[in-house]
Protein backbone atom coordinates (compact mmCIF):
# COMPACT_ATOMS: atom_id res chain seq x y z
CA UNK A 1 0.00 0.00 0.00
CA UNK A 2 2.66 2.64 1.32
CA UNK A 3 4.84 1.37 -1.28
CA UNK A 4 2.35 2.27 -3.96
CA UNK A 5 0.89 5.44 -2.47
CA UNK A 6 4.09 6.88 -1.79
CA UNK A 7 4.83 7.46 -5.71
CA UNK A 8 1.75 8.74 -6.38
CA UNK A 9 2.11 11.17 -3.57
CA UNK A 10 5.61 12.33 -4.02
CA UNK A 11 4.77 13.00 -8.10
CA UNK A 12 1.84 14.83 -6.99
CA UNK A 13 4.05 16.86 -4.27
CA UNK A 14 6.96 17.73 -7.32
CA UNK A 15 4.40 18.58 -9.79
CA UNK A 16 2.30 21.16 -7.45
CA UNK A 17 4.17 23.86 -7.91
CA UNK A 18 3.75 23.77 -11.60
CA UNK A 19 -0.25 25.25 -10.99
CA UNK A 20 0.24 26.89 -7.52
CA UNK A 21 0.94 30.65 -7.42
CA UNK A 22 4.32 32.00 -7.62
CA UNK A 23 5.28 32.33 -4.48
CA UNK A 24 4.30 28.89 -3.64
CA UNK A 25 6.86 27.85 -6.48
CA UNK A 26 9.70 29.75 -5.20
CA UNK A 27 8.93 28.38 -1.97
CA UNK A 28 9.56 24.93 -3.19
CA UNK A 29 12.01 25.96 -5.53
CA UNK A 30 14.19 26.58 -2.17
CA UNK A 31 12.76 23.21 -0.39
CA UNK A 32 14.82 21.41 -3.31
CA UNK A 33 17.81 23.06 -3.27
CA UNK A 34 18.02 23.19 0.93
CA UNK A 35 16.86 19.24 0.61
CA UNK A 36 20.15 18.37 -1.43
CA UNK A 37 22.39 20.65 1.08
CA UNK A 38 20.63 18.88 4.32
CA UNK A 39 21.25 15.29 2.40
CA UNK A 40 24.77 16.03 1.73
CA UNK A 41 25.31 17.05 5.45
CA UNK A 42 23.69 13.84 6.05
CA UNK A 43 26.03 11.99 4.01
CA UNK A 44 28.66 12.73 6.88
CA UNK A 45 26.30 12.57 9.73
CA UNK A 46 24.03 10.23 9.41
CA UNK A 47 26.32 7.07 7.36
CA UNK A 48 29.46 8.44 8.84
CA UNK A 49 28.66 9.36 12.63
CA UNK A 50 30.37 12.88 12.21
CA UNK A 51 28.36 15.51 12.68
CA UNK A 52 29.77 18.56 10.99
CA UNK A 53 28.92 22.31 11.58
CA UNK A 54 30.21 23.79 8.03
CA UNK A 55 28.37 23.08 4.89
CA UNK A 56 26.75 26.65 5.02
CA UNK A 57 30.19 27.23 4.41
CA UNK A 58 30.72 25.24 1.52
CA UNK A 59 27.15 25.45 -0.02
CA UNK A 60 27.45 29.53 0.30
CA UNK A 61 31.17 29.09 -1.22
CA UNK A 62 29.85 27.57 -4.07
CA UNK A 63 27.25 29.88 -4.54
CA UNK A 64 29.48 33.12 -4.43
CA UNK A 65 31.71 31.20 -6.79
CA UNK A 66 28.72 31.31 -8.89
CA UNK A 67 27.91 34.34 -9.13
CA UNK A 68 31.08 35.83 -9.23
CA UNK A 69 32.01 33.94 -12.27
CA UNK A 70 28.90 34.18 -14.06
CA UNK A 71 28.52 37.91 -13.21
CA UNK A 72 31.90 39.70 -12.38
CA UNK A 73 34.62 37.57 -15.24
CA UNK A 74 31.30 36.76 -17.45
CA UNK A 75 31.62 33.27 -17.65
CA UNK A 76 28.35 31.77 -18.87
CA UNK A 77 26.16 30.20 -16.40
CA UNK A 78 26.54 26.72 -16.45
CA UNK A 79 30.27 27.30 -16.61
CA UNK A 80 30.03 29.18 -13.34
CA UNK A 81 27.75 26.88 -11.71
CA UNK A 82 30.56 23.96 -12.53
CA UNK A 83 32.83 26.43 -11.40
CA UNK A 84 31.09 27.03 -8.24
CA UNK A 85 30.78 23.05 -7.29
CA UNK A 86 34.64 22.74 -7.87
CA UNK A 87 35.68 25.51 -5.72
CA UNK A 88 33.13 24.39 -3.02
CA UNK A 89 34.45 20.88 -3.51
CA UNK A 90 38.26 21.89 -3.39
CA UNK A 91 37.36 24.06 0.17
CA UNK A 92 35.65 20.41 1.50
CA UNK A 93 38.43 18.68 0.30
CA UNK A 94 40.78 20.67 2.97
CA UNK A 95 38.67 21.22 5.62
CA UNK A 96 38.23 17.44 5.50
CA UNK A 97 42.20 17.30 5.85
CA UNK A 98 41.91 19.20 8.92
CA UNK A 99 38.80 17.49 10.57
CA UNK A 100 38.56 14.03 9.65
CA UNK A 101 41.16 12.75 12.35
CA UNK A 102 38.69 14.36 15.13
CA UNK A 103 35.63 12.60 15.72
CA UNK A 104 32.19 13.89 18.05
CA UNK A 105 32.51 17.73 19.49
CA UNK A 106 35.51 17.96 18.37
CA UNK A 107 34.93 17.12 15.11
CA UNK A 108 31.80 19.52 15.17
CA UNK A 109 33.73 22.37 16.92
CA UNK A 110 36.78 22.46 14.11
CA UNK A 111 34.08 22.37 11.52
CA UNK A 112 32.70 25.27 13.10
CA UNK A 113 35.77 27.32 13.66
CA UNK A 114 36.49 26.26 9.76
CA UNK A 115 33.24 27.38 8.57
CA UNK A 116 34.00 30.89 10.50
CA UNK A 117 37.15 31.77 8.72
CA UNK A 118 34.83 31.74 5.45
CA UNK A 119 32.63 33.80 6.65
CA UNK A 120 35.32 35.91 8.01
CA UNK A 121 37.01 35.95 4.41
CA UNK A 122 33.30 36.74 2.99
CA UNK A 123 32.62 39.78 4.94
CA UNK A 124 36.35 41.11 4.57
CA UNK A 125 37.45 40.68 1.36
CA UNK A 126 35.16 43.52 -0.05
CA UNK A 127 37.07 43.56 -3.41
CA UNK A 128 35.98 40.23 -4.72
CA UNK A 129 32.91 39.20 -1.96
CA UNK A 130 31.24 42.85 -1.82
CA UNK A 131 31.10 42.92 1.66
CA UNK A 132 28.28 43.36 3.79
CA UNK A 133 26.83 44.68 0.68
CA UNK A 134 27.53 40.88 -0.61
CA UNK A 135 27.32 39.98 -4.75
CA UNK A 136 23.87 40.38 -6.95
CA UNK A 137 23.68 38.54 -10.27
CA UNK A 138 20.23 38.22 -12.97
CA UNK A 139 21.56 35.02 -13.65
CA UNK A 140 17.73 33.68 -14.06
CA UNK A 141 17.15 37.00 -16.45
CA UNK A 142 19.92 35.83 -18.40
CA UNK A 143 18.87 32.21 -18.92
CA UNK A 144 15.53 33.65 -19.06
CA UNK A 145 13.75 31.42 -17.28
CA UNK A 146 10.08 31.91 -15.10
CA UNK A 147 9.65 31.03 -11.70
CA UNK A 148 7.92 28.12 -12.97
CA UNK A 149 10.83 27.14 -15.88
CA UNK A 150 13.56 27.63 -13.11
CA UNK A 151 11.59 25.20 -10.96
CA UNK A 152 11.48 22.44 -13.31
CA UNK A 153 15.55 22.86 -13.98
CA UNK A 154 16.14 22.75 -10.44
CA UNK A 155 13.52 19.63 -9.80
CA UNK A 156 15.75 17.73 -12.25
CA UNK A 157 19.12 18.58 -11.45
CA UNK A 158 17.93 18.01 -7.78
CA UNK A 159 16.90 14.58 -8.71
CA UNK A 160 19.71 13.71 -10.41
CA UNK A 161 21.45 14.67 -7.43
CA UNK A 162 19.39 12.37 -5.34
CA UNK A 163 20.25 9.72 -6.93
CA UNK A 164 23.55 10.14 -7.03
CA UNK A 165 23.94 10.36 -3.41
CA UNK A 166 21.06 7.31 -3.02
CA UNK A 167 23.58 5.22 -5.18
CA UNK A 168 26.17 6.34 -2.95
CA UNK A 169 25.05 5.22 0.00
CA UNK A 170 24.24 1.95 -0.93
CA UNK A 171 27.20 1.48 -3.03
CA UNK A 172 30.53 -0.71 -1.62
CA UNK A 173 32.10 2.64 -0.27
CA UNK A 174 28.34 3.38 1.46
CA UNK A 175 28.39 0.30 3.49
CA UNK A 176 32.57 1.18 4.45
CA UNK A 177 30.90 4.75 5.49
CA UNK A 178 28.73 3.19 8.15
CA UNK A 179 30.93 0.79 9.12
CA UNK A 180 32.97 3.34 10.30
CA UNK A 181 30.44 4.83 12.30
CA UNK A 182 29.98 1.75 14.20
CA UNK A 183 33.53 1.21 15.11
CA UNK A 184 36.61 2.52 13.47
CA UNK A 185 39.00 0.56 15.63
CA UNK A 186 37.22 -3.05 13.97
CA UNK A 187 37.41 -0.95 10.27
CA UNK A 188 41.46 -0.15 10.89
CA UNK A 189 42.06 -3.64 11.69
CA UNK A 190 39.86 -5.02 8.70
CA UNK A 191 42.59 -3.32 6.51
CA UNK A 192 40.68 0.15 6.38
CA UNK A 193 42.40 3.42 6.22
CA UNK A 194 39.47 5.25 8.20
CA UNK A 195 41.07 8.63 7.90
CA UNK A 196 40.89 8.51 3.81
CA UNK A 197 37.78 7.22 3.58
CA UNK A 198 36.66 9.91 5.67
CA UNK A 199 38.25 12.25 3.53
CA UNK A 200 36.31 10.93 0.60
CA UNK A 201 33.08 11.15 2.29
CA UNK A 202 33.59 14.79 3.29
CA UNK A 203 34.51 15.82 -0.16
CA UNK A 204 31.97 13.79 -1.81
CA UNK A 205 29.44 15.37 0.90
CA UNK A 206 30.96 18.97 -0.03
CA UNK A 207 30.35 18.19 -3.71
CA UNK A 208 26.68 17.97 -3.03
CA UNK A 209 27.02 20.77 -0.75
CA UNK A 210 28.34 22.45 -3.66
CA UNK A 211 25.95 21.26 -6.48
CA UNK A 212 22.90 23.46 -3.90
CA UNK A 213 24.93 26.11 -3.41
CA UNK A 214 25.41 26.62 -7.29
CA UNK A 215 21.44 26.13 -7.49
CA UNK A 216 20.78 28.59 -4.80
CA UNK A 217 22.92 31.11 -6.58
CA UNK A 218 20.66 30.94 -9.65
CA UNK A 219 17.68 30.64 -7.73
CA UNK A 220 18.72 33.95 -5.29
CA UNK A 221 21.07 35.72 -7.56
CA UNK A 222 22.51 37.06 -4.68
CA UNK A 223 25.05 36.23 -2.25
CA UNK A 224 25.92 37.68 1.12
CA UNK A 225 27.86 36.87 3.91
CA UNK A 226 24.98 35.15 5.79
CA UNK A 227 24.54 32.40 3.34
CA UNK A 228 28.08 31.58 4.70
CA UNK A 229 27.39 32.29 8.13
CA UNK A 230 26.68 29.74 10.91
CA UNK A 231 23.25 29.99 11.16
CA UNK A 232 23.32 28.24 7.67
CA UNK A 233 25.37 25.59 8.41
CA UNK A 234 22.90 24.92 11.23
CA UNK A 235 20.05 25.16 9.19
CA UNK A 236 21.49 22.52 6.59
CA UNK A 237 22.17 20.18 10.13
CA UNK A 238 18.74 20.87 11.65
CA UNK A 239 17.16 19.81 8.23
CA UNK A 240 18.84 16.69 8.21
CA UNK A 241 18.46 15.87 11.69
CA UNK A 242 14.33 16.57 11.14
CA UNK A 243 13.96 14.75 8.52
CA UNK A 244 16.00 11.67 10.07
CA UNK A 245 19.80 11.64 10.44
CA UNK A 246 20.52 8.26 8.06
CA UNK A 247 17.71 8.22 6.31
CA UNK A 248 18.91 10.44 3.06
CA UNK A 249 15.81 10.88 2.43
CA UNK A 250 14.32 12.95 5.52
CA UNK A 251 16.36 15.93 3.70
CA UNK A 252 12.96 16.54 1.82
CA UNK A 253 11.03 16.28 4.61
CA UNK A 254 13.17 18.67 6.74
CA UNK A 255 14.08 20.90 4.34
CA UNK A 256 10.20 21.37 3.89
CA UNK A 257 9.12 21.31 7.51
CA UNK A 258 12.05 24.29 8.17
CA UNK A 259 11.56 25.98 5.13
CA UNK A 260 7.67 26.20 5.35
CA UNK A 261 7.64 26.84 8.99
CA UNK A 262 9.91 29.76 8.81
CA UNK A 263 8.33 31.30 5.94
CA UNK A 264 4.46 30.83 8.23
CA UNK A 265 6.29 31.93 11.21
CA UNK A 266 8.04 35.11 9.75
CA UNK A 267 4.53 36.23 8.79
CA UNK A 268 3.43 36.76 12.38
CA UNK A 269 6.33 37.47 14.34
CA UNK A 270 10.33 38.34 13.90
CA UNK A 271 11.34 35.77 16.43
CA UNK A 272 11.51 32.76 14.19
CA UNK A 273 15.07 31.76 15.81
CA UNK A 274 13.53 31.09 18.81
CA UNK A 275 10.62 28.96 17.24
CA UNK A 276 13.07 27.13 15.23
CA UNK A 277 15.29 26.56 18.98
CA UNK A 278 11.89 25.40 20.80
CA UNK A 279 11.04 23.13 17.36
CA UNK A 280 14.21 21.22 17.55
CA UNK A 281 14.40 20.78 21.31
CA UNK A 282 10.97 19.47 20.90
CA UNK A 283 12.08 17.13 17.98
CA UNK A 284 15.13 16.15 20.11
CA UNK A 285 12.82 15.33 23.01
CA UNK A 286 10.07 13.49 21.33
CA UNK A 287 11.28 12.21 18.08
CA UNK A 288 14.97 12.16 17.87
CA UNK A 289 15.03 9.88 14.62
CA UNK A 290 13.16 12.56 13.09
CA UNK A 291 10.42 12.44 10.93
CA UNK A 292 11.38 9.92 8.64
CA UNK A 293 13.16 7.76 11.03
CA UNK A 294 10.29 7.87 13.17
CA UNK A 295 7.41 6.79 10.10
CA UNK A 296 10.02 4.13 9.87
CA UNK A 297 9.95 2.57 12.91
CA UNK A 298 6.19 3.12 13.28
CA UNK A 299 5.97 0.86 10.06
CA UNK A 300 8.16 -1.27 11.25
CA UNK A 301 5.42 -1.98 13.96
CA UNK B 1 66.05 -27.27 8.70
CA UNK B 2 66.34 -23.67 9.55
CA UNK B 3 62.87 -22.35 9.27
CA UNK B 4 62.77 -18.45 9.69
CA UNK B 5 59.88 -17.26 12.06
CA UNK B 6 56.06 -15.81 11.17
CA UNK B 7 56.01 -13.82 14.13
CA UNK B 8 58.76 -12.12 15.88
CA UNK B 9 58.78 -9.74 18.48
CA UNK B 10 62.20 -8.63 20.43
CA UNK B 11 61.76 -6.41 23.69
CA UNK B 12 58.41 -5.38 23.25
CA UNK B 13 57.55 -2.66 25.69
CA UNK B 14 54.31 -1.13 25.97
CA UNK B 15 53.73 1.86 28.77
CA UNK B 16 50.90 3.65 29.95
CA UNK B 17 52.78 6.46 31.61
CA UNK B 18 54.71 4.78 34.95
CA UNK B 19 52.59 1.49 34.17
CA UNK B 20 54.90 -1.32 31.85
CA UNK B 21 51.77 -3.12 30.77
CA UNK B 22 53.97 -5.32 28.37
CA UNK B 23 57.52 -5.57 29.56
CA UNK B 24 60.16 -6.24 27.61
CA UNK B 25 58.40 -9.30 25.95
CA UNK B 26 60.25 -11.86 23.23
CA UNK B 27 58.86 -14.68 21.56
CA UNK B 28 59.06 -16.16 17.98
CA UNK B 29 55.92 -18.19 16.27
CA UNK B 30 56.86 -20.69 13.14
CA UNK B 31 54.29 -20.93 10.38
CA UNK B 32 51.55 -22.96 11.16
CA UNK B 33 51.94 -23.32 15.26
CA UNK B 34 49.49 -22.44 17.68
CA UNK B 35 50.12 -20.93 20.44
CA UNK B 36 48.00 -20.42 23.77
CA UNK B 37 48.80 -16.68 25.68
CA UNK B 38 47.38 -17.48 29.41
CA UNK B 39 47.68 -14.94 32.43
CA UNK B 40 45.74 -13.61 35.03
CA UNK B 41 43.54 -10.60 34.45
CA UNK B 42 46.04 -7.60 33.84
CA UNK B 43 48.68 -9.42 33.01
CA UNK B 44 49.20 -7.30 29.61
CA UNK B 45 47.92 -10.21 26.78
CA UNK B 46 45.62 -7.97 24.84
CA UNK B 47 48.09 -5.05 25.11
CA UNK B 48 50.42 -7.59 23.74
CA UNK B 49 48.05 -8.06 20.69
CA UNK B 50 47.42 -4.87 20.15
CA UNK B 51 50.95 -4.37 19.86
CA UNK B 52 51.13 -6.78 17.57
CA UNK B 53 48.01 -5.34 15.53
CA UNK B 54 48.98 -2.17 15.73
CA UNK B 55 45.92 -0.84 17.54
CA UNK B 56 48.85 0.54 19.99
CA UNK B 57 52.23 1.27 19.20
CA UNK B 58 54.67 -0.50 20.95
CA UNK B 59 57.01 1.96 23.54
CA UNK B 60 59.85 0.08 22.48
CA UNK B 61 61.11 -2.81 20.51
CA UNK B 62 60.66 -4.78 16.90
CA UNK B 63 57.61 -6.05 15.61
CA UNK B 64 59.10 -8.43 12.88
CA UNK B 65 56.04 -10.43 10.51
CA UNK B 66 57.62 -12.32 7.84
CA UNK B 67 60.38 -10.70 7.18
CA UNK B 68 59.02 -6.87 7.32
CA UNK B 69 59.70 -4.81 10.30
CA UNK B 70 55.82 -3.79 11.12
CA UNK B 71 56.33 -2.01 14.07
CA UNK B 72 55.59 1.49 13.06
CA UNK B 73 52.93 0.70 10.95
CA UNK B 74 48.79 1.76 11.49
CA UNK B 75 46.69 -1.56 11.68
CA UNK B 76 45.51 -1.13 8.64
CA UNK B 77 48.72 -1.87 6.93
CA UNK B 78 49.10 -4.98 9.31
CA UNK B 79 45.86 -5.73 8.21
CA UNK B 80 46.97 -5.91 4.67
CA UNK B 81 50.25 -8.38 5.19
CA UNK B 82 47.75 -10.70 6.62
CA UNK B 83 47.23 -10.44 10.79
CA UNK B 84 43.90 -10.64 11.40
CA UNK B 85 42.66 -10.42 15.20
CA UNK B 86 39.47 -10.57 17.25
CA UNK B 87 38.71 -8.72 20.21
CA UNK B 88 37.74 -9.54 23.46
CA UNK B 89 35.44 -7.23 24.28
CA UNK B 90 32.75 -7.83 20.93
CA UNK B 91 33.70 -5.34 18.34
CA UNK B 92 31.10 -5.74 15.87
CA UNK B 93 29.01 -3.31 13.36
CA UNK B 94 25.52 -3.97 15.74
CA UNK B 95 23.16 -2.03 13.78
CA UNK B 96 24.42 -3.23 10.15
CA UNK B 97 23.18 -7.45 9.62
CA UNK B 98 25.76 -10.85 9.38
CA UNK B 99 26.51 -10.52 5.74
CA UNK B 100 27.13 -7.20 5.82
CA UNK B 101 29.86 -7.34 8.53
CA UNK B 102 31.09 -9.69 6.23
CA UNK B 103 31.45 -7.84 3.20
CA UNK B 104 32.82 -5.15 5.02
CA UNK B 105 35.31 -7.66 6.49
CA UNK B 106 35.82 -9.59 3.36
CA UNK B 107 36.46 -5.89 1.11
CA UNK B 108 38.83 -4.82 3.72
CA UNK B 109 41.65 -5.78 1.46
CA UNK B 110 40.74 -4.74 -1.87
CA UNK B 111 40.35 -2.07 -4.06
CA UNK B 112 36.24 -2.11 -4.44
CA UNK B 113 35.62 -0.72 -1.16
CA UNK B 114 36.80 2.79 -2.96
CA UNK B 115 33.65 2.00 -5.47
CA UNK B 116 31.13 5.09 -4.92
CA UNK B 117 28.86 4.21 -7.18
CA UNK B 118 29.24 0.23 -7.60
CA UNK B 119 26.58 -2.46 -6.41
CA UNK B 120 27.23 -3.42 -2.94
CA UNK B 121 27.69 -6.74 -4.31
CA UNK B 122 30.50 -9.34 -3.80
CA UNK B 123 32.39 -10.85 -6.25
CA UNK B 124 32.32 -14.27 -6.60
CA UNK B 125 35.86 -15.07 -4.63
CA UNK B 126 34.85 -12.94 -2.02
CA UNK B 127 31.22 -14.59 -1.34
CA UNK B 128 32.80 -17.99 -2.04
CA UNK B 129 35.03 -16.89 1.06
CA UNK B 130 32.52 -15.31 3.16
CA UNK B 131 30.39 -18.07 2.79
CA UNK B 132 33.23 -20.63 3.80
CA UNK B 133 33.98 -18.35 6.84
CA UNK B 134 30.88 -18.74 8.05
CA UNK B 135 29.98 -22.26 7.47
CA UNK B 136 33.00 -22.27 9.31
CA UNK B 137 32.16 -20.17 12.40
CA UNK B 138 28.41 -22.02 12.05
CA UNK B 139 26.48 -19.38 11.27
CA UNK B 140 25.03 -20.56 8.05
CA UNK B 141 21.35 -19.03 7.62
CA UNK B 142 22.12 -15.93 9.96
CA UNK B 143 23.24 -13.97 7.01
CA UNK B 144 20.27 -11.66 7.15
CA UNK B 145 20.09 -10.88 10.85
CA UNK B 146 20.96 -7.59 12.30
CA UNK B 147 24.26 -8.36 14.98
CA UNK B 148 22.29 -6.47 17.79
CA UNK B 149 20.09 -9.08 17.67
CA UNK B 150 21.90 -11.91 17.90
CA UNK B 151 22.67 -13.86 20.76
CA UNK B 152 26.28 -13.04 22.82
CA UNK B 153 27.29 -16.50 21.89
CA UNK B 154 26.90 -15.59 18.21
CA UNK B 155 28.27 -12.57 17.99
CA UNK B 156 31.36 -14.86 19.43
CA UNK B 157 31.93 -16.45 16.55
CA UNK B 158 31.05 -13.60 13.74
CA UNK B 159 33.87 -12.16 15.74
CA UNK B 160 35.80 -15.32 14.46
CA UNK B 161 34.33 -15.34 11.21
CA UNK B 162 35.23 -11.86 9.86
CA UNK B 163 38.60 -12.39 11.16
CA UNK B 164 39.44 -15.48 8.68
CA UNK B 165 37.31 -14.22 5.86
CA UNK B 166 40.09 -12.42 4.18
CA UNK B 167 42.37 -15.78 4.12
CA UNK B 168 44.87 -14.18 6.69
CA UNK B 169 48.04 -15.52 7.36
CA UNK B 170 48.13 -14.89 11.03
CA UNK B 171 45.02 -15.18 13.16
CA UNK B 172 45.01 -13.32 16.63
CA UNK B 173 41.88 -14.50 19.34
CA UNK B 174 41.13 -12.83 22.56
CA UNK B 175 39.11 -14.78 24.48
CA UNK B 176 36.93 -16.20 21.54
CA UNK B 177 35.21 -18.14 24.40
CA UNK B 178 34.73 -15.72 27.41
CA UNK B 179 31.52 -15.57 29.03
CA UNK B 180 29.98 -18.69 27.17
CA UNK B 181 28.42 -21.58 28.30
CA UNK B 182 30.10 -24.36 28.23
CA UNK B 183 28.12 -26.18 24.93
CA UNK B 184 29.25 -22.83 23.34
CA UNK B 185 33.19 -23.18 24.50
CA UNK B 186 32.93 -26.62 22.91
CA UNK B 187 31.54 -25.17 19.72
CA UNK B 188 34.63 -22.75 19.42
CA UNK B 189 36.55 -25.16 19.88
CA UNK B 190 35.98 -26.93 17.28
CA UNK B 191 35.98 -23.80 15.06
CA UNK B 192 39.26 -23.16 16.03
CA UNK B 193 40.51 -27.11 16.04
CA UNK B 194 39.52 -27.17 12.55
CA UNK B 195 41.12 -23.51 11.08
CA UNK B 196 43.97 -24.43 8.22
CA UNK B 197 47.04 -26.02 9.73
CA UNK B 198 49.17 -23.15 7.79
CA UNK B 199 47.54 -20.58 9.51
CA UNK B 200 49.43 -19.15 12.71
CA UNK B 201 47.22 -18.72 15.26
CA UNK B 202 47.82 -17.00 18.53
CA UNK B 203 44.82 -17.84 21.03
CA UNK B 204 44.36 -15.82 24.54
CA UNK B 205 42.30 -17.68 26.83
CA UNK B 206 41.17 -18.01 30.62
CA UNK B 207 39.95 -21.37 30.79
CA UNK B 208 43.46 -23.40 30.50
CA UNK B 209 41.75 -26.63 29.69
CA UNK B 210 40.08 -25.33 26.72
CA UNK B 211 43.28 -23.83 25.79
CA UNK B 212 45.76 -26.94 26.12
CA UNK B 213 43.87 -28.81 24.41
CA UNK B 214 44.03 -26.90 21.54
CA UNK B 215 47.90 -25.43 20.77
CA UNK B 216 51.24 -26.58 20.26
CA UNK B 217 52.74 -24.41 22.91
CA UNK B 218 52.58 -21.78 25.48
CA UNK B 219 53.13 -19.06 26.75
CA UNK B 220 52.35 -17.27 30.32
CA UNK B 221 52.33 -13.92 31.05
CA UNK B 222 52.34 -11.80 34.45
CA UNK B 223 52.62 -8.26 34.96
CA UNK B 224 53.68 -7.06 31.72
CA UNK B 225 56.21 -10.11 31.18
CA UNK B 226 56.85 -13.57 30.06
CA UNK B 227 57.00 -15.98 33.19
CA UNK B 228 56.94 -19.11 31.44
CA UNK B 229 57.37 -20.94 27.77
CA UNK B 230 56.64 -24.16 27.50
CA UNK B 231 54.98 -27.08 25.83
CA UNK B 232 50.88 -27.62 27.04
CA UNK B 233 51.86 -30.62 29.06
CA UNK B 234 54.29 -29.24 30.78
CA UNK B 235 51.94 -26.57 31.53
CA UNK B 236 49.54 -27.57 34.42
CA UNK B 237 52.12 -28.70 36.84
CA UNK B 238 54.54 -26.40 35.78
CA UNK B 239 55.49 -24.73 39.23
CA UNK B 240 55.48 -20.59 38.42
CA UNK B 241 52.13 -21.32 36.69
CA UNK B 242 50.49 -23.04 39.79
CA UNK B 243 52.21 -19.84 41.50
CA UNK B 244 50.49 -17.68 39.14
CA UNK B 245 47.21 -19.32 38.82
CA UNK B 246 46.65 -20.22 42.88
CA UNK B 247 48.25 -17.97 44.52
CA UNK B 248 51.21 -19.06 46.26
CA UNK B 249 50.84 -21.79 48.85
CA UNK B 250 51.50 -21.24 52.75
CA UNK B 251 50.58 -24.56 53.78
CA UNK B 252 47.16 -25.53 51.49
CA UNK B 253 47.76 -28.95 50.73
CA UNK B 254 47.68 -30.90 47.41
CA UNK B 255 43.81 -32.09 47.36
CA UNK B 256 42.78 -28.21 48.07
CA UNK B 257 44.60 -27.01 45.76
CA UNK B 258 43.32 -29.32 43.23
CA UNK B 259 39.88 -28.42 44.53
CA UNK B 260 40.48 -24.50 43.59
CA UNK B 261 41.97 -25.13 40.33
CA UNK B 262 38.77 -27.35 39.36
CA UNK B 263 37.04 -24.06 40.54
CA UNK B 264 38.95 -21.66 37.96
CA UNK B 265 38.57 -23.76 35.18
CA UNK B 266 34.98 -24.40 35.20
N1 LIG C 1 44.77 2.07 26.98
C1 LIG C 1 45.23 1.83 28.23
N2 LIG C 1 45.58 2.86 29.03
C2 LIG C 1 46.07 2.64 30.27
N3 LIG C 1 46.23 1.43 30.81
C3 LIG C 1 45.89 0.36 30.05
C4 LIG C 1 45.37 0.50 28.73
N4 LIG C 1 45.13 -0.73 28.21
C5 LIG C 1 45.47 -1.60 29.19
N5 LIG C 1 45.93 -0.96 30.28
C6 LIG C 1 46.42 -1.60 31.50
O1 LIG C 1 47.42 -2.50 31.13
C7 LIG C 1 47.37 -3.68 31.89
C8 LIG C 1 47.24 -4.87 31.00
O2 LIG C 1 45.95 -4.90 30.43
P1 LIG C 1 45.51 -5.99 29.37
O3 LIG C 1 46.53 -6.06 28.29
O4 LIG C 1 44.12 -5.67 28.96
O5 LIG C 1 45.54 -7.32 30.23
P2 LIG C 1 44.92 -8.75 29.90
O6 LIG C 1 44.41 -8.75 28.52
O7 LIG C 1 46.04 -9.70 30.13
O8 LIG C 1 43.82 -8.96 30.92
C9 LIG C 1 46.20 -3.49 32.85
O9 LIG C 1 46.70 -3.05 34.09
C10 LIG C 1 45.36 -2.43 32.20
O10 LIG C 1 44.66 -1.69 33.16
MG1 LIG D 1 42.55 -9.05 27.80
Amino acid sequence: MIRILSPVLIGIAALAPLVLPTYFVSVATQILIFAVLAMAVDLLAGFTGRTPLCHGAIFGTSAYVTIYAASVVGWPIGLAMLTGILAATCLAMVFGLLAVRTSGVYFLLLTLALGLIVWGVCLRWTEITGGENGLRAQLREDLGLSTRQLYVAVLVTVLCATAAMWRLVRSPFGLTMRGIKEGEGRMASLGYDVTLHLLIAFTASGFFAGVAGALYAVFNDFASPSIVQLSSSVQGLLMAIVGGVGTLFGGFVGAFVIIAMEQTVSAFTERWPTVLGLTFILMMIFAPEGVVGKARLLLKR
Amino acid sequence: MFEAPVLSLSNITVAFGALKAVHDVSLKLRLGERRAVLGPNGAGKTTLFNAITGSTRASSGRVVFEGVDMTRMSPQRRAHLGVARTFQITNLFAELSVLENMRLAARGLSWRKFSLMGRDRLSHTEAAQVEAALAASHLVGREATVVREMSYGEQRQLEVAMALVGTPRMLLLDEPAAGLSPAERTHVAAIIRNLPRNLTVVLIEHDMDLALGLVDSVTVMQNGRVIVEAAPDEIRNHPLVQEVYLGKPHGVGEAEQEGRANAHTV
